[in-house]
């Protein structure tokens, strides 16, 4: 597949296909509002302990307070991350993630790919690694990154976590300054249509729901509700229902704050909050992880 | 003679580490080697942004070996001594130690011959031991290891006298025995190499330049070449130079065009958002005009001649500089003015409030200080202060946060600021170090000096200082700010006076270790003045008067002070200071009374007691008026007329005399001279 890919769709099926036979297992998208590909249970959750694990998955995700109601070329508050996971982390990682590069039409004999420093860290989540931005011809296209710590609590097997942004990507590959104009579909389609066609009035209208009609109030009950529902069910020895409220808590924060109703100081104070949600979780499920079910190394 | 080559291959280790990080590790090898008694000529280390590489020249082929002496009982000990000798010296019998003759006899010695150790394995325990011993200011651990480091280990080379060795206790290390990879995509299949200057020349035929510093003058005399060839010059960025050369092991310079729509956009946030997101060095037109065109260093060398790079990074900046110019419209639809009540939101500190209590506060404080500078106008001052950190609610200041002040400038001058007022905007953060221009326009001194000075009182108010290498709050650099401030545009101010400005105009803030502020001023002056060579004790010396917290004229007392002081006249008089400061001490401790006081002349007796209490009589009519109008030099040339005075005093007369009235005279003239020479300094705070 050195050819180039036709549409935003195709280079979702050309990564799953190419992490498909490296031996991943494809998930679909997590039901649930969640800010980064990360937060799903397969990364946050599956990186403790010491199963090893493997998997590929396009995820939805939310940006709320990056919403220019349709109006800017590259920003959106809807866009989709593609997620590997590799558990340990293998010696051809990088190698691996290059040639995913292939896959997309990217010939590395003709650009300048470059793993620039960058660390990764998410205060919500307790956790942070190390890695780099992956660079080709100047711009960002990838997110590579060496899992340390997720809920405070030490990787080990150390997981490599690769996240493409995929609307960047495919305006990169498919040649377009304007993510509305990438083709979503096969162009040659007797229904060729449009990124803007699919989600142009999505953009528009939640950007108007996350700036202005998002009922801040509702909002509060709803991060307290969540909050209180996480450790009652944490309580109950529930770990993957529980951190489904942790993730429910954490968008309806990001709402809150694109509503501009968080003042600094809270902001931290919320934020500290939902990262306790998170420790708890990721405590609990590691606690309730049976070991004999898990793949010695 | 023999030659260790070692190169550690890694996934890319971070531009900013690897400097550090390959002089840490020459040391660690060499430090094991000289532990050792393994001795060599030469060690030079290498990096890129894949690989630490050190050469080791001139090693012998084993440590040398050496003899331990252990000294045991006399010849005719008991059983038992000889029996614990045996034990702790090794020997299998008595037969085996010598015998000495000493002065207490006969003695027995076990002598120990320890062979030297091969080259090879000192080499080998050294090398594992040294990349374990790396520190990092992060490191990761990978896959399952357990060993940590700065990004995954890719392979370890290691050749002795031509050959691969072996390393002690490496586990999980990825051993490549004489062989290595050249760059990641030109180059990418594995080779052997037999000493340095082979694997140095085959990595270049494997698209590796090796050497940092050949890189940097490949990507320099490229990109000016190719500036030079398009009618342009590269504008000079060593600090972007340091950083791209760790990015790239085959450095190929290009050239890319930026549109024309965006060069209407202020050069600072073209070249800011070039430089801090893209790593692109910025050119201009020969008379200094910015030019369309900016240099990309690519890790590549490709078959279209970097066409596709090329169009990807204008993509990339095209994109980069349309958001930059989105904020910049935005921003100039609002006035300054009105940002302001907006930087209500932004905390200065929790205890200190908000950015906007701290405008309120620079308005006063600037305008105070600006009537001490000369030609600043204080309403300039005030309407600068004001408009100082409005830029901060800018889209593009919270984009790019290092343009802060330079934006507030365009954007003050846009709706129709005066210039100093501008500049003043711009340039209140300066100096931001010790090789920062320091500003010299007067309303940016007075608008600089007051914004250091709030933050300086702020937070020594609130005790947040300074500890060892922790401040957080840049604290140090705010004083040596002051300090460059007021010094190098001879300021004529009170600290103490600017100090308590400042602390009225926090209102009532509990006051904690404000009191510390100019023994801390104090410090850093020494530290600035260390590096002039100017003495430390003199420093002391000049701030124990206690009252002197005028920079420049504590500076030129000090100033004074250093000449006279380097003189024979004043070494001399110094030396009589001592005495007659010692001779008080004593005294006024055995009295229980102080000597202060009005000399008698009536009470005079001898000669050189009476021509001594005339010379000082009118040295101080002549001091003080030099002192007044700050001619120190001057004042120091009266005290050196002191010298024949005094000496001939301590040689003929006798302090302690019988008769108490003519004593404690004595004594006062003693302490008129201490008086009068600490009306310079402290002189007692001399070394």
């Amino acid at each position: 597949m050195a050819d180039k890919p036709n549409s935003f769709q195709d280079i979702i099926l050309r990564l799953q296909h190419y992490w498909s036979a490296q031996g991943c297992v494809i998930l679909q998208p997590y039901d649930l509002e969640m800010g980064a590909g990360t937060f799903h249970p397969a990364t946050v959750l599956r990186a403790l302990g010491p199963a090893h694990w493997r998997a590929a998955y396009v995820q939805p995700c939310r940006r709320p307070s990056d919403g220019r109601y349709g109006e800017n070329p590259n920003r959106l508050q809807h866009y989709y991350q593609f997620q590997v996971i590799l558990k340990p982390s293998p010696a051809n990682a990088q190698e691996l993630y290059l040639n995913s590069l292939k896959a997309l039409g990217i010939d590395p004999m003709l650009h300048d790919i470059r793993f620039v420093e960058d660390d990764w860290e998410s205060p919500t989540l307790g956790a942070w690694g190390l890695g780099w931005e992956v660079w080709c011809d100047g711009m960002e296209v990838t997110q590579y990154t060496y899992f340390q710590q997720v809920g405070g609590i030490e990787c080990d097997p150390v997981s490599v976590e690769l996240t493409y942004g995929l609307e960047r990507l495919a305006m990169y590959v498919l040649d377009r300054e304007n993510v509305y104009d990438l083709p979503y579909n096969d162009p040659a389609s007797p229904t060729p249509l449009s990124y803007g066609d699919v989600f142009l009035r999505d953009e528009r209208e939640f950007s108007a729901f996350n700036f202005e009609a998002a009922n801040t109030e509702k909002l509060m009950i709803h991060f307290e509700d969540a909050e209180a529902e996480c450790h009652a069910l944490l309580a109950r020895a529930l770990p993957l229902p529980a951190y489904e409220q942790c993730i429910k808590a954490s968008h309806l924060f990001n709402l809150m704050d694109s509503r501009g109703v968080i003042s600094v100081l809270e902001r931290q104070a919320q934020i500290g909050r939902v990262r306790a949600l998170a420790k708890a979780c990721c405590e609990a499920y590691l606690a309730g992880t049976d070991p004999a079910a898990a793949h010695a190394a | 003679m023999a030659e260790f080559l070692l190169e550690i291959l890694s996934e890319d280790i971070p531009a900013r580490m690897q400097v550090q990080a390959a002089d840490d590790l020459k040391r660690l090898v060499t430090d094991a080697l000289t532990d050792a008694g393994l001795t060599f000529d030469s060690a030079v280390a290498h990096s890129t942004p894949r690989r630490l590489v050190l050469v080791i020249d001139g090693l012998p082929s084993a440590s040398p070996g050496r003899s331990e002496e252990r000294k045991g009982p006399k010849v005719g000990a008991p059983e038992v001594a000889i029996q614990g000798f045996l034990k702790s010296s090794g020997l299998a019998s008595i037969d085996q130690a010598e015998i000495r003759e000493t002065d207490k006899g006969a003695v027995y010695f076990a002598v120990r011959s320890i062979p030297g150790q091969p080259a090879e394995r000192i080499l080998g325990e050294a090398v594992v031991s040294a990349i374990d011993g790396l520190s990092w200011p992060k490191s990761m651990r990978w896959g399952a290891g357990r060993r940590r480091w700065v990004r995954p280990l890719a392979g370890i080379l290691a050749i002795f006298d031509g050959k691969p060795i072996i390393l002690t206790d490496a586990n999980e290390l990825p051993l490549a025995g004489d062989s290595t990879v050249g760059h990641r995509f030109l180059s990418p299949a594995r080779f052997s190499v037999s000493d340095f200057a082979d694997y140095e020349r085959q990595l270049l035929d494997h698209h590796v330049v090796l050497d940092r510093e050949k890189r940097k003058w490949r990507i320099l005399g490229d990109a000016k070449r190719k500036a030079e060839d398009i009618g342009m010059r590269l504008v000079p960025d060593e600090a972007l130079l340091e950083e791209v050369v760790g990015l790239v092991e085959w450095p190929v310079v290009l050239i890319g065009a930026i549109d024309d729509d965006f060069m209407t956009l202020p050069p600072e946030v073209r070249r800011t958002t070039m430089r801090a997101n893209q790593k692109y060095f910025t050119l201009e037109y020969p008379d200094g005009k910015p030019a369309p065109r900016f240099v990309i260093t690519s890790n590549m060398a490709t078959d279209d001649d970097g066409a596709a790079i090329i169009g990807g990074n204008e993509r990339v900046l095209r994109a980069r500089l349309s958001d930059a110019r989105f904020f910049y419209d935005q921003d100039l639809k609002t006035k300054l003015a009105e940002q302001r009540p907006k930087l209500a939101k932004i905390a200065f500190h929790a205890k200190l409030g908000s950015v906007l209590e701290r405008v309120e506060r620079l308005e006063k404080l600037a305008m105070e200080i600006a009537q001490s500078v000369p030609r600043a106008k204080p309403a300039m001052a005030i309407e600068a202060a004001r408009l100082c950190k409005c830029d901060l609610v800018s889209g593009m200041v919270g984009e790019f946060p290092e343009l802060q002040g330079a934006m507030g400038r365009y954007y003050a001058l846009a709706q129709g600021a005066p210039d100093e007022v501008a500049d003043a905007i711009r340039d209140h953060y300066k100096p931001l170090g010790p090789n920062d221009a320091c500003p010299t326009a007067p309303v940016t001194v007075a608008l600089a000096l007051a914004e250091k000075i709030d933050t300086l009182v702020g937070f020594f108010a609130i005790g947040e200082l300074p500890t060892g290498s922790k401040d957080p709050f840049a604290l140090r650099r705010a004083a040596l700010g002051v300090i460059r401030l007021i010094v190098e545009n001879q300021l004529r101010l009170g600290l103490t006076t600017l100090f308590d400005d400042a602390l009225n105009s926090y209102g009532n803030l509990a006051v904690s270790s404000i009191d510390q502020l100019l023994p801390f001023f104090a410090d850093r002056l020494k530290v600035v003045l260390k590096e002039r060579g100017v003495r430390q004790d003199l420093i002391d010396a000049v701030f124990a008067l206690g009252g002197e917290d005028d920079l420049v004229r504590l500076l030129a007392r000090v100033a004074a002070l250093q000449k006279f002081l380097a003189t024979d006249d004043g070494a001399n008089l110094l030396t009589a200071y001592r005495r007659a400061a010692n001779i008080l001490k004593i005294e006024e401790k055995r009295d229980g009374a102080s000597h202060d006081g009005p000399v008698d002349p009536g009470t005079l007796v001898e000669p050189e007691e009476i021509a001594l209490a005339r010379a000082l009589d009118s040295a101080a009519e002549r001091v003080d008026p030099l002192i007044d109008t700050e001619d120190f030099q001057g004042a120091m040339s009266v005290y050196s007329t002191l010298r024949p005075v005094v000496d001939a005093f301590f040689e003929r007369v006798t302090v302690n005399a019988d008769d108490a009235a003519v004593r404690r005279n004595r004594l006062r003239l003693l302490s008129r001279i201490r008086g009068t020479l600490n009306k310079i300094a402290d002189f007692s705070c001399i070394a």
